[in-house]
């Protein structure tokens, strides 16, 4: 069967409503996704006839919604290709996957003097939480650099992996740049030295197939709304033998085997991890959507996005006093760029009142921008959804509003 | 000097004309273009009131029971409601400033843009204008009873 994107389009019900007069072009994909018909549905019929809370209960509802809940964690076991569903960990997203990775690996194998490794191009939330985890510790956070294309300077790898090396955090692929990293040399070359990996896969899981056993990384995390599904919902994929090592992130119901004033111990995994009434529903919602994408075929996406992004670098690369940030040679199809001497505010407002979503500002890569002694770029972020004809809308109303505002 | 809500109402007016949004940003552009930016010596941190996404300064003074107001921002457009609130809050007794509602905004359909979430310095700049109003105000009544 082809690719066919009319097809696909009609699947997403947001896609064919205007705004200002105007037909919807979201080209702000990286921010959060669009949700097909067969997810929308999903919740809304989970809420109307099958709400019950999981795990507990021995009633029907009850029973039907576990259920559902352990499919998915299998769906999405299948969809890393992770050994087990044990592996899975239902969270609130990348960013609650990757605090928990820090809190739980930092409690049980960082300690003062230690190093963790990041990248320069990770969004806020694989900084952040590793930040506070060295202030917890009195570790050091070190950085990868990248060049002036936005591609690791990997030659550094090898001093930066130290014997006080126990973590590297690196996104798959960057959500201001479109850089997709070679995690898989990166993911090898820590293992010959002992020490953890975690990759962020926040931007990568929506654009191409993912073998958490072929790249052999400790954690992969992602979020359910960037990759079609409900927001509030995500994953932590972490090995087995390691998730067993460490030490739950969060207390309360469900994580708990045994509970007296006395002493507490901890439920299994998957579940050790999954303190609280989780987002049931969302995480079930997610399962769909990864379905749905297995239906239109992953292989297939790859294909399409890759022409997609050749012609919208084409095009960009056409107009005049516009700059691109980040050239990587691998990419997914998300495009930062500057046009000369107008602000990204004023241009994000224009485009917007084309119809047109993008999204200006730092991406929450702040030392991305001051790599490039920027303020912020406007970045257009496509998906299988999106069109050649939008890239020529988009492009038609970047000239436009360099017209008006130069 | 105009009633402080003639000033409103004949901006919400000037705009009513414009039926498309591109023209209405067109216009925003021009008046933003045509404010004078500030005196170098304000473009400085301290008077800069900063928003996620653009930046704005404002300065303002006291003469002869006036505010001279002295603003500006990085992005055109934002310059551009500056320079519509300058102009009607410019030249302003600090009592005229904070007995009057600002309704302009909404008529001319710029809400969004001073909304919290918009991140561009606006709301702020307001409600600088607002607290330079009640400090000058405060320093006249002391300094008539002294």
């Amino acid at each position: 069967m082809g690719f066919n994107i009319k097809q696909i389009r009609s699947n997403f019900p947001i896609l064919s409503q205007q705004v200002y007069k105007k037909p919807l072009l979201y080209l702000d994909n990286g921010a959060t996704t669009q949700k097909p018909r067969v997810v929308i549905d999903t919740v809304r019929e989970l809420q109307e006839s099958q709400n019950s809370s999981i795990h507990r209960g021995i009633h029907y509802l009850s029973e039907q919604m576990t259920s559902r809940y352990e499919a998915a964690r299998e769906t999405v076991r299948a969809f890393l290709n992770a050994t087990s569903t044990n592996e899975i960990i239902f969270t609130s997203g990348a960013t609650g996957s990757i605090n928990a990775v820090a809190f739980s690996f930092g409690e049980k194998y960082v300690h003062a003097g230690d190093e963790i490794l990041i990248s320069e191009m990770e969004h806020h939330s694989n900084i952040v939480p590793w930040q506070m985890l060295c202030e917890r510790k009195g570790a050091q956070l070190k950085v990868i650099p990248f060049n002036d294309n936005g591609e690791l300077k990997l030659d550094q790898l090898d001093s930066l992996l130290t014997e006080r090396t126990k973590i590297v955090a690196l996104c798959h692929a960057s959500n201001s740049m479109g850089t997709i990293n070679p995690v898989k040399e990166v993911i090898e070359k820590a293992h010959a030295k002992g020490i953890a990996v975690l990759i962020d896969g926040a931007q990568m899981v929506q654009h191409g197939e993912v073998d958490v056993r072929e790249l052999d990384c400790d954690f992969y995390v992602f979020s359910s709304h960037k990759i079609f599904g409900p927001t509030g919902s995500g994953v932590l994929y972490g090995k087995e033998s390691l998730l067993e090592e460490l030490p739950p992130y969060q207390g309360g119901g469900d994580m708990v085997d045994q509970v007296s004033f006395e002493r507490t111990s901890y439920n299994t995994l998957p579940f050790k991890f999954e303190a609280g009434t989780s987002n049931y529903i969302g995480a079930i919602g997610l399962g769909v959507a990864l379905e749905y994408l297995h239906s239109v075929g992953l292989d297939k996406i790859a294909i399409y996005e890759k022409e997609l992004s050749g012609y919208a670098l084409e095009k960009l690369a056409r107009i005049d006093r516009l700059k691109i940030y980040g050239n990587a040679t691998d990419r997914i199809s998300v495009f930062s760029f500057l046009l000369q001497n107008i602000h990204t505010y004023d241009a994000g407002l224009i485009l917007d009142k084309m119809g047109i979503a993008v999204r200006t500002g730092t991406h929450c890569t702040q030392p991305v921008m001051d790599h490039f002694s920027i303020d912020g770029t406007i970045r257009a972020s496509l998906v299988f959804y999106n069109t050649r004809e939008e890239i020529d809308v988009l492009t038609a109303g970047i000239q436009k509003t360099m017209e008006m505002l130069s | 000097m105009t009633d402080y809500n003639e000033v409103q109402q004949d901006i919400v007016d000037e705009f009513s004309v414009f039926e498309d949004w591109l023209d209405r940003y067109n216009y925003l552009i021009e008046l933003g273009n045509d404010l004078p930016g500030i005196d170098p010596k304000y473009r400085s941190n301290e008077y800069l009131i900063n928003g996620c996404q653009s930046k704005v300064w404002l300065h303002a003074d006291l003469v002869d029971g006036r505010l001279i107001f002295n603003a500006d921002s990085d992005a055109i457009i934002v310059k551009g409601i500056v320079a519509l609130l300058v102009k009607l809050m410019n030249e302003r007794t600090p009592a005229e400033i904070l007995e009057n509602d600002l309704t302009f905004i909404d008529g001319i359909g710029l809400r969004q843009n001073l909304s919290p979430t918009r991140s561009n310095g606006l709301l702020a700049m307001v409600k600088k204008m607002r607290l330079y109003a009640m400090a000058y105000q405060a320093k006249e009544n002391q300094n008539k009873k002294s």
